[in-house]
């Protein structure tokens, strides 16, 4: 059909809604809630309190003063000190890199080979999805904090011991999440025009199949790096994991808990810090949902 | 039907056999000779040596597997190299402690959290859904060791109203029973509650937008009855669904909540045979989480399939 003038002209005139991009969508609708941002901002100030420690942190963590034991809240220790004398404030800005550090790890650790196993049952299905996936349902019928207790136990503590358990403990959810996102978007018709135009499997897993897990995945992983530090925390308040003078966040809280009728901030300080921070990665998680894609609210 | 229960109890089978297969290998991964670990230092050789004789390290890997699991089979679960008992008798006196206190937080957080998610979905936007949408936010990032000691400082030491640690059976002394449950069982309900109270409400709001249930208002049925008869029933499944999740959280806070409460359950059993390198027991406690966790999954997916035969065939 011949557009006549008048129709271009009618078509400029309409009123159309400012073209917004993907991106600026995205902030519009994540910014919009108020506790995400205060979520984004916590998160932020941990970033850098962790990665800043050694500038914020007004003495040295580990460095014990016999003369100064349980003070309580002042201008020069404002949280106090601990059984040993030393800084509580400083040792809870110092153990922000450890919680910082081994949720990334551990999460980074379950995603990647939770990832890799889901992608291979979800891909080719059979045989192979049978055995990964019961293997994974053996590692759901155990709680994630028993399982991660186990494994640190057989690897013997430490700061990697810790990671790694937490890492397995954390897999199956992400296996059981891209198995589950591969078979729906396997069935779509431009993978099956990728198959007929000769990509390799390898080539239709990389280039076609993974960019469109990505959504979840980015929520899951911001949802479980609160929940790798509050496991950590409860692993390191019963006594596993870093070990003693570095400080972590859960086994001051159980240092603390002997004076707790004397002073109580020595517990008090360090959970408020694992509770605030764990919120704030949940927060912010449900809002990079809402923000990424709707559909997937109730489903992660 | 039978067919599909027949399925789904091999399914959990399945799953047992590869968990006892964790459990067994959670002693082999132990870097260097595990009786030398267990027993540490201070041991002689000849205890070493009785030790390796005793959980048959001697003899190649899979037939250690094979005697072992046949043992668990028979409910021998070793002997515990610490209390030098069977483990299968240490975890059956530790077992009443958590499944008294678990089954008081299931019964709670059931009871509690549904009415939430429904009233929170009905008046969606008001002052009870924000308010339940902050608990339940709280509820999921909440330390509950954390939380337990602030309740221990408050309620025990400040006011004294509740004893601050210990258990005892109900059957022995009931009010003091309950008096001293009352705190870890409300710790241990903090995350099914934040859970459930979540999934109802977002599986009521999907209901509601429903076509019968516009059907059922405009047939002029009162308020209460839609909610109530039409929406819940329906609303309720997927929130039945989770009880096997919900099993795994309470056993996995009692780890944490028993520490903090000092109560001789099968979570402080777990975490002070990990701290004593006490492996047998360790394994014992993880073949019967997990037997309990797969338990309630297959009871919630024969449910599942009995109400709804769609699911029968997948």
């Amino acid at each position: 059909m011949k557009m006549t003038t008048a129709t271009v002209r009618h078509i400029e005139h309409m009123e159309l809604p400012p073209r917004i991009s993907e991106f600026r969508r995205f902030l519009r609708v994540f910014l919009s809630r108020k506790v995400v941002i205060f979520g984004s901002i916590i998160i932020l100030a941990l970033l850098l309190i962790a990665i800043f420690a050694p500038l914020i942190a007004p003495h040295n963590p580990t460095q014990q003063n016999l003369w100064e034991t349980l003070q309580e809240s002042s201008g020069k220790h404002l949280f106090g000190t601990d059984h040993l004398g030393r800084d509580v404030l400083s040792r809870i800005i110092y153990g922000s890199r450890i919680s910082l550090a081994v949720g990334i790890v551990s999460v980074g650790i379950a995603g990647c080979f939770g990832m890799f196993l889901g992608l291979l049952a979800g891909y080719f299905g059979g045989i192979v999805d049978t055995v990964i996936m019961r293997c994974i349902d053996a590692l759901l019928a155990i709680p994630p904090l028993v399982l991660a207790l186990a494994i640190g136990a057989a690897l013997g503590g430490g700061l990697g011991s810790v990671m790694i358990s937490l890492g397995i403990a954390l897999l199956p959810t992400y296996a059981r999440l891209i198995r589950g996102q591969v078979l729906s978007v396997k069935q779509t018709d431009y993978i099956m025009a990728a198959r007929v135009v000769g990509c390799s499997d390898l080539r239709i897993i990389m280039m076609h199949v993974f960019p469109n897990c990505l959504p979840p995945i980015i929520v899951l992983v911001t949802l479980n790096l609160g929940f790798a530090i509050l496991a950590e925390a409860g692993l390191s308040f019963l006594g596993l994991g870093i070990a003693p003078p570095a400080a972590a966040w859960g086994a001051m809280v159980n240092d603390g808990y002997k004076y707790l009728l004397t002073n109580p901030i020595l517990s008090f300080a360090p959970g408020l810090c694992i509770f605030l921070v764990v919120l704030a990665f949940n927060l912010v998680g449900d809002g990079l949902r809402d923000a990424l894609d709707p559909r997937l609210r109730g489903t992660i | 039907m039978i067919a599909f229960i027949g399925r789904r109890l091999l399914h959990t089978i399945v799953v047992l056999v590869i968990v006892s297969f964790i459990a067994f290998s959670v002693l082999h991964l132990l870097p260097g000779d595990p009786a030398l670990t267990m027993l540490g230092i201070e041991a002689t050789p000849e205890q070493i040596e009785a030790l390796r004789e005793e959980l048959g390290l001697n003899k190649p890997l899979v037939i250690q597997y094979v005697h072992w699991f046949v043992n668990m089979l028979q409910g021998d679960l070793g002997r515990s190299i610490f209390y030098r008992e069977s483990v299968a008798q240490i975890i059956a006196a530790r077992l009443p402690a958590t499944f008294f206190l678990g089954m008081l937080a299931l019964i709670f957080s059931v009871l509690l959290s549904i009415p939430a998610g429904v009233i929170s979905a009905v008046r969606r936007g008001g002052f009870l859904d924000s308010l339940t949408s902050l608990i339940a936010n709280v509820g999921v990032a909440v330390p509950v060791f954390w939380l337990g000691i602030l309740g221990i400082y408050l309620f025990g030491l400040h006011l004294g109203w509740l004893p601050v640690y210990g258990y005892t059976s109900p059957f022995d002394d009931f009010w003091l029973s309950i008096k001293k449950a009352v705190m870890p069982v409300l710790c241990l309900s903090v995350l099914p509650l934040a859970v459930w109270t979540r999934q109802t409400r977002s599986s009521m709001l999907e209901v509601i937008r429903e076509d019968y249930i516009r059907t059922a208002r405009s047939k002029g049925l009162k308020e209460r009855t839609v909610i109530t008869r039409h929406a819940l029933k329906n609303a309720i499944i997927p929130v039945i669904t989770l009880l096997g999740l919900q099993v795994r959280n309470l056993v996995g806070g009692s780890v944490l909540v028993e520490t903090v409460f000092n109560i001789p359950g099968m979570g402080r059993l777990l975490v002070n045979s990990v701290l004593g390198k006490d492996f047998p027991v360790v394994q014992g406690c993880i073949l019967v989480i997990a037997l309990v966790v797969a338990l309630a999954n297959l009871v919630v997916d024969i449910s599942y399939g009995y109400f709804n035969p769609r699911t029968r065939n997948e």
